[in-house]
């Protein structure tokens, strides 16, 4: 009896020390990059850092301007283009394909979400680059990109669009069915809205893999550090120059590219926030009946 | 007393990982007869063919190479990481202090595809390139078309030997595409009919050509009779004076056997 009880205890303990190790490291993490990037922000001040639009590690020039825009303008084209088109490829999965096609179509697509990133940045250099060189520009470029990300990132959404979706309960379709609505009004006007806080988290995972990616970027986006004019302009990304220039001799150098990682990590943490609070909005609004 | 009870299971718990991850840290020592190297991917080749090499002559050293650029290889020795460091240009003083240890010497191509009717440059034509002055094709005598100019990361040691030595104190433009590695500047090269870069002599391949400078062509003969006017050292680099497997190994690569791979590999042997 006594022996039940200390394994209950025995349990909670464990599962809670692993839960405050995940947090302590964490925060270890934080504040390493956040004391290693001192020495730049010292150095170049950190409004001079956040706004400056030249970046050369060998001139010492630390302006971030290029490649936050860089990364973000990336980011935001491959949301554009995912985002539709994931939540209608899941619409199809949850709703519209026959079960056969369905069993044939979901395995392939999370398989598509399991596939390292270099293996797309590959495929990028080798066909995307080329294509679109013809169009003008070094073929390295935003819209390469653009494309590359894009593809993904949409693994991502679908898989999880798609279980929202079909977690709706069947009393919402049946209901609106019932009302007399059409299977696309269902869709549009009752199952999406209820599905929201999935399909949101979808988007939000699909952005952070897209904002944090550095090895297919690298190899598509020719890493120019210039604020790019055009969609053919090539175009760089801060985890791209990260991993690019990571090995470096020079302490203010490597500092820099830690000030680059705490600038990251603001933003991952901004832009989740604004997740979140547009997530607790919506459920809000949302009256479960 | 059941709080208490928990309190102290937790205490021990997080005391047995960390002092289990103590032990795990200081568990990482070196087998001996292991040599290590990092650094330019310029010397990669030749490190990875000097240790195999080495390795046939005395099968119990291993000797693993690897790449990440001068920037890489000179941190990585200075702290501790690996015991010989590859640098393919001049420490300069804002390099740690490292014993230095000659290779070889190695000229820089400036490259196209071979399509490019262009064939040679001037050494001011070259340095406006790069640096964003010229950027159409015609005003070198080629095609009307912009340059892409393709050069490798910040880090690396044949950048930093192609802007002391060409460049001097003249910006490379930041509209270059960077490239990482030695290897994905050639590709992107033999892949571009605009594109020029500058790459390594001895990774000039039949996918790209390499342009005459000031009429001089860019031949290993030329480069050992000192006409070329673009070369660079390729050091290997310790810590401190090498001893035991490590010294054995770097006396063998500046030797007459470890000479002779150099000059196999397309380097210019140390004379």
């Amino acid at each position: 009896m006594r022996f039940r009880y200390l394994i209950d205890r025995t349990s909670k303990v464990v599962v809670l020390v692993f839960a405050l190790l995940a947090l302590v490291i964490l925060a270890a993490i934080a504040a390493y990059n956040l004391k290693a990037a001192l020495p730049a922000f010292r150095q170049a001040g950190v409004l001079h850092m956040l706004f400056g639009t030249e970046w050369s590690l060998t001139n010492k020039e630390f302006g971030l301007l290029p490649m936050i825009l860089g990364s973000l303008m990336v980011t935001a084209g491959a949301l554009i283009f995912a985002v539709p088109l994931g939540v209608a490829c899941a619409i199809l999965l949850a709703e519209v394909a026959p079960t056969r096609v369905r069993q044939f179509l979901r395995p392939a697509v999370d398989l598509l979400a399991g596939i390292p990133s270099v293996v797309f940045g590959l495929v990028g250099l080798v066909i995307i680059v080329p294509f679109i060189r013809d169009f003008g520009g070094p073929g390295y470029s935003l819209a390469a990109g653009i494309i590359v990300l894009t593809v993904m990132i949409l693994p991502t959404i679908v898989s999880i669009s798609e279980d929202s979706i079909r977690a709706v309960p069947k009393s919402y379709r049946e209901g609106a069915l019932a009302l007399g609505a059409t299977q696309w009004q269902t869709i549009w006007r009752v199952l999406l809205p209820s599905a929201r806080s999935g399909i949101m988290a979808s988007v939000v995972l699909g952005m952070g893999r897209a904002i944090g990616e550095a090895m297919a970027m690298i190899m598509v986006l020719g890493n120019s550090p210039v604020i790019p004019k055009s969609l053919l302009s090539p175009a760089s990304t801060m985890a791209g120059t990260i991993a690019a220039d990571a090995p470096e001799a020079s302490g203010v150098q490597r500092s820099a590219l830690f000030a680059i990682s705490v600038v990251l990590f603001l933003l991952i943490i901004i832009i989740n926030g604004i997740a979140l609070v547009i997530l607790r909005r919506g459920s809000r609004a949302q009256n479960v009946c | 007393m059941s709080s208490r009870l928990t309190k102290g299971l937790i205490l021990i718990v997080i005391v047995g990982l960390l002092a289990g991850s103590l032990v795990a840290a200081s568990c990482g020592g070196k087998l001996s007869g292991t040599i290590t190297e990092s650094g330019s991917t310029t010397v990669q080749p030749l490190a990875q063919a000097l240790g195999e090499e080495f390795h046939k002559k005395h099968s119990d050293v291993q000797v693993s190479v690897a790449g990440g650029g001068s920037g890489a290889g000179i941190t990585q020795v200075n702290d501790g990481i690996v015991d010989i460091g590859a640098a393919s240009r001049e420490l300069t003083s804002s390099d740690p202090p490292l014993v230095k240890h000659i290779l070889a010497r190695d000229g820089i191509a400036i490259i196209t595809k071979p399509s490019n009717p262009v064939t040679g440059l001037t050494e001011a034509q070259v340095v406006d390139i790069f640096s964003g002055a010229i950027t159409n094709w015609n005003a070198v005598g080629g095609p009307d078309h912009g340059i892409t100019v393709y050069v490798r990361e910040e880090t690396s040691g044949t950048r930093g030997a192609f802007q002391e030595l060409v460049m001097g104190s003249a910006k490379i433009t930041s509209k270059a595409i960077i490239q990482i590695s030695s290897v994905a500047i050639r590709q992107a090269i033999a892949g571009d009919s605009y594109g020029i870069g500058f790459e390594s002599m001895a990774y000039v391949n039949e996918t790209i050509k390499a342009l005459d400078i000031n009429g001089i062509a860019a031949t290993q003969a030329n480069v050992k009779n000192e006409t070329y006017p673009i070369v660079r050292p390729l050091y290997f680099l310790t810590k401190t004076q090498p001893t035991g497997v490590v010294k054995d190994f770097i006396d063998f690569c500046q030797g007459s056997e470890g000479q002779k791979i150099v000059a196999d590999n397309g380097y210019i042997a140390i004379s």
